[in-house]
């Protein structure tokens, strides 16, 4: 069965058609891509799904559950995490506390119970505090933990922000150009990373500019156009897609 | 649990406030202690106050009038004369389940009158209920109408203590009964109390700040920082933002109304300048100065600030310090006096190395 | 209710209604330059009077009126020079506690200056017994004045922006601050100067309402609250609307007294503001899809 499941999703704002009549499914742990080229959609997409737009029309189902009208953090309570283009990282916390609040939709303490810092809150509490620690451990970056996380390097708040959306332990992670900002190296670094958390069981959907991450990592590529799908298919065959290389190239005949 | 770092300056302010009251017995200046008390509770606003603004990131220039409807509700149901109404089939039910109390005046009069501890929890349950029918729709503004909304709404709760015959009108209301609180513990001005309502309202203002350390440093306080760095991320997180949002101004303003219904009892009665707009401005010019998001930045200059406001030592210029202390700090150091470049410098030398 | 009293009553209304339309014109000059909504804007409208009233001891009225004007207008300028201009992206909240910060010190020095004594200028034409007939109802010729020469502002501030260069370029300012300034405007100058146009209206309010509502230093919460609650009604920004909008509310209060008592009547018009808050934050006039397109 499919993990995400898009039917003829629209948006539209004003007059522009942002997203137009785009169907495609995410079946459990694959690597997806979306890219095409400026304004194409590709981010108006990702804020459907995550819903932090509303939609003008379509179905998008989750785990076979229908979310369009859910909001965001019910969204990612269902187990959908998602990273941001131009990084979220909480600032005047540290590192360490920036993956905490990922384990957010993990935990329970309330308001009472976290004021009386009742037992049960303080062992949850350390739980979450490990738990923290061994994901800054995967993302490889360990001896950052306590420090501010808004005084990271680039590539570290990246990571850090790739560990708190892990933190929720989504079935789904979204990544909104992860590779944005980052040199070649510091992309490969990335690319290995993706490919890790692949392995641990999470399907990924992402949007991407830098072709040489999405062809090496990506199961399945999905190419927009004006908010229009222009092709989905497997690395190897979007690279030789006609249409696609035209609107990435220009159109042959209008040179 | 051994001694962590966290508590050491719980168990300093312990320390201080059993110090200075020593002090003041051994000088013989425990008329000190009246306007200490009175700090206390004022202290206690600002604390919820800046579990308000500082975490949850939300400003309310509204704050006095949930110190004004504790105040008021105690005040109104332990002074009003039920009496007449002796025969109505629910004062029947209340006198019976022991909610009210029989007594006399000073003319002799018969009067029946709620007990302290139903009202205070009625206190508490009224700003309950009107902290969360305000908040659900207020939380929703943010920056400019978020400030009017609030302010609204303090100047209503203003305007109608002033208009209204059962809360005295501008007269407030006086008269009010000590509260007994335990057996031993009663909280009212009278002299010979001084140093139990003292240590009462450290007490109060001691459990209070440890309630709030232990939340910001939870998954609530972490939650609501989130919230305040980005409300995007943070619902990425699926953190319910509105939900922590509401029910962190509801804390907030149960503080200030349990400081209302203390301060009362306390002073005896209670005034409409309680609910005044100026005192809200106050309340958020203290915070402001503390560094927003410091509990204990706010304690402090909370104390330190009222301290000196109750003792009179601003003059007629009261108003004018707290204006030209946030218009100074607003410009000068808009995150707060501690963070002040100077003091900072300062702190990096001789501090402790950061990470 | 007779014909006399409704007149009564009606022209009670505008009269406040149109006080809390300049006050509301303010606050949407200085937002619509800057962005800020200046919580200082009602004691300006007290400035104006008390300046008014001070100076009237010394020279005639309508001079004293032009000194008070100018006064406040460079009181306000100032302020924006002083406290303002060189804050670099300040914070929405920074700048609403700068701004009521000011106005308690505004408030304070008034009260040290002039006391807490209540004040008032003469009537402009005859006393407070002098009336006009009109339906039946007596009416002070200080109404006429107050709906004349308030009608003279919003005409002229409209034509100011409609027609002069000035006003187009502190609309360019208003539009897209950057752009104007790549444009070559002194958009700095400008804003000094909608500082000084806002005072100085609030100013011409506050002389003009002296006779009927008197001046006194603290008078300025209450306005600045009113009409912030006429430019939430108009619609953030827009000064047209403000017009129609603070005469709603001025009426809608004047008539309130037959419902509800005089000392609540605070109450009514904040619990409006709370109200079209929480259902139409865009205000009655505006649709939320041009709330965002500022105009004046």
């Amino acid at each position: 069965m499919a993990l995400l499941e898009i039917k003829n999703l629209s948006r539209s704002f004003g007059g522009l058609q942002a997203v137009s009549d785009i169907s495609f499914s995410l079946v459990e742990g694959m690597i997806k891509a979306v890219i095409g080229p400026n304004g194409a959609g590709k981010t108006t997409l990702f804020n459907l799904i995550c819903g932090n737009i509303p939609l003008s029309a379509g179905t998008i189902r989750f785990q076979g559950q229908h979310i369009e009208r859910l909001k965001s953090h019910q969204i990612a309570a269902l187990g959908m995490s998602r990273t941001f283009q131009n990084i979220k990282i909480f600032p005047g916390m540290t590192a360490l506390e920036n993956v905490m609040v990922g384990c957010h939709t993990r935990s329970r303490a309330g308001f009472i119970a976290a004021m009386l810092r009742l037992p049960q809150t303080f062992r949850e509490e350390r739980e979450i505090r490990r738990r923290s620690l061994e994901l800054l451990e995967l993302v490889e970056i360990p001896q950052t933990a306590d420090c501010e996380a808004a005084s990271l390097s680039f590539g570290q708040q990246r990571a850090v922000e790739l560990a708190r959306a892990l933190a929720a332990g989504p079935s789904l992670l979204l990544l909104d150009e992860p590779a944005a900002g980052l040199n070649i190296y510091e992309t490969a670094e990335l690319a290995r990373l993706i490919t890790k958390i692949k392995e641990l069981g999470v399907t990924i959907l992402l949007v991407e500019h830098d072709m040489s991450l999405v062809m090496d990592i990506s199961d399945e590529i999905v190419v927009l156009d004006f908010g229009r799908k222009l092709a989905e298919d497997i690395p190897a065959r979007i690279q030789q897609n006609r249409a696609v290389i035209q609107v990435y190239l220009g159109d042959d005949e209008d040179a | 649990m051994g001694i962590s770092k966290r508590n050491i300056p719980v168990l300093l302010l312990i320390a201080l406030v059993v110090i200075v009251q020593l002090i003041t017995a051994g000088t013989d200046t425990s008329f000190y202690l009246t306007q200490l008390t009175m700090t206390a509770y004022y202290s206690l606003v600002i604390i919820g106050l800046c579990l308000l603004m500082g975490y949850a990131g939300q400003l309310s220039l509204g704050h006095a009038g949930f110190f004004a409807i504790g105040g008021y509700v105690s005040a109104a149901l332990t002074t009003h004369n039920l009496i007449g109404l002796r025969h109505n089939q629910l004062i029947e039910l209340l006198n019976k389940t022991g909610l009210l109390s029989m007594g006399q005046d000073i003319y002799g009069e018969k009067i029946l009158t709620v007990i302290p501890w139903a009202a205070c929890l009625a206190a508490i349950l009224v700003t309950i209920i009107i902290a969360f029918a305000i908040g659900k729709p207020v939380l929703k503004l943010k920056g400019h109408y978020l400030a009017m909304a609030t302010l609204g709404f303090g100047i209503i709760i203003f305007r109608f203590a002033m208009a209204t015959e059962y809360f005295g009108e501008a007269d407030g209301i006086s008269g009010v009964p000590p509260f007994h609180l335990l057996p031993g513990l009663t909280v009212s001005g009278d002299f010979g109390a001084r140093i139990s309502n003292y240590y009462i309202a450290w007490g109060l203002v001691l459990l209070g700040m440890i309630l709030s350390l232990n939340l910001v440093n939870s998954r609530v306080g972490r939650a609501l920082r989130a919230i305040h760095g980005s409300e995007e991320a943070a619902a990425a997180m699926g953190i319910n933002a509105s939900r922590f949002k509401l029910y962190t101004f509801v804390i907030s303003a149960v503080f200030a109304a349990l400081a209302g219904v203390m301060l009362t009892h306390y002073n005896g009665g209670i005034g409409p300048s309680e609910a005044s707009v100026m005192k809200s401005v106050r309340y958020v010019a203290i915070i402001a100065i503390g560094g927003m998001s410091s509990l204990w930045g706010a304690l402090c200059m909370g104390v330190i600030l009222n301290f000196m406001s109750l003792r009179g030592m601003f003059g007629s210029y009261d108003g004018a310090v707290f204006g030209a202390i946030l218009v100074a700090m607003m410009l000068f150091a808009p995150d707060g006096i501690l963070r002040l470049p100077l003091l900072k410098k300062l702190w990096r030398k001789n501090g402790p190395a950061r990470n | 209710m007779s014909l006399q009293l409704f007149t009564q009553y009606l022209f009670s209304g505008i009269t406040y209604g149109i006080l809390y339309a300049i006050v509301a014109i303010g606050f949407n000059i200085i937002y619509n330059t800057t962005g800020i909504i200046n919580f200082a804007q009602g004691e300006f409208v007290m400035l104006g009077g008390m300046c008014a009233i001070s100076l009237h001891e010394y020279m005639p009225l309508p001079a004293a009126i032009l000194l008070a004007v100018i006064i406040t207008g460079i009181i306000g300028g100032l302020i924006e020079i002083i406290f303002i201009r060189w804050l670099d992206s300040p914070s929405v909240l920074r700048m609403i506690i700068i701004t009521i910060g000011l106005s308690i010190l505004i408030r304070e020095a008034a009260l040290f200056v002039w006391g807490e004594s209540v004040r008032s200028l003469p009537y402009f034409n005859g006393d407070a017994v002098t009336s006009v007939q009109i339906f039946g109802a007596n009416i002070s010729p200080q109404v006429l004045w107050v709906i004349g020469v308030c009608s003279v502002i919003v005409v002229g501030l409209s034509l100011f922006f409609q027609f002069t260069y000035a006003g187009r370029e502190m609309r360019a300012c208003a539009a897209n601050r950057t752009a104007a300034t790549l444009c070559g405007i002194n958009t700095r100058s400008k804003i000094t100067w909608s500082f000084m146009l806002s005072a100085g209206i609030g100013a011409v309010a506050g002389c003009v309402m002296s006779p009927i509502t008197y001046t006194q230093y603290d008078i300025g919460p209450g306005l600045a609250i009113k009409g912030f609650t006429v430019v939430i009604l108009g619609g953030l920004g827009n000064s047209m609307a403000a017009v129609a909008a603070g005469l709603l509310l001025g009426i809608v209060e004047s008539f309130s007294i037959i419902v509800v008592p005089m000392a609540y009547q605070e109450v009514i018009s904040i619990a409006i503001l709370l109200i079209v808050l929480f259902v139409r934050p865009h205000g009655l006039f505006g649709s939320s899809e041009t709330a965002c397109l500022q105009d004046f």
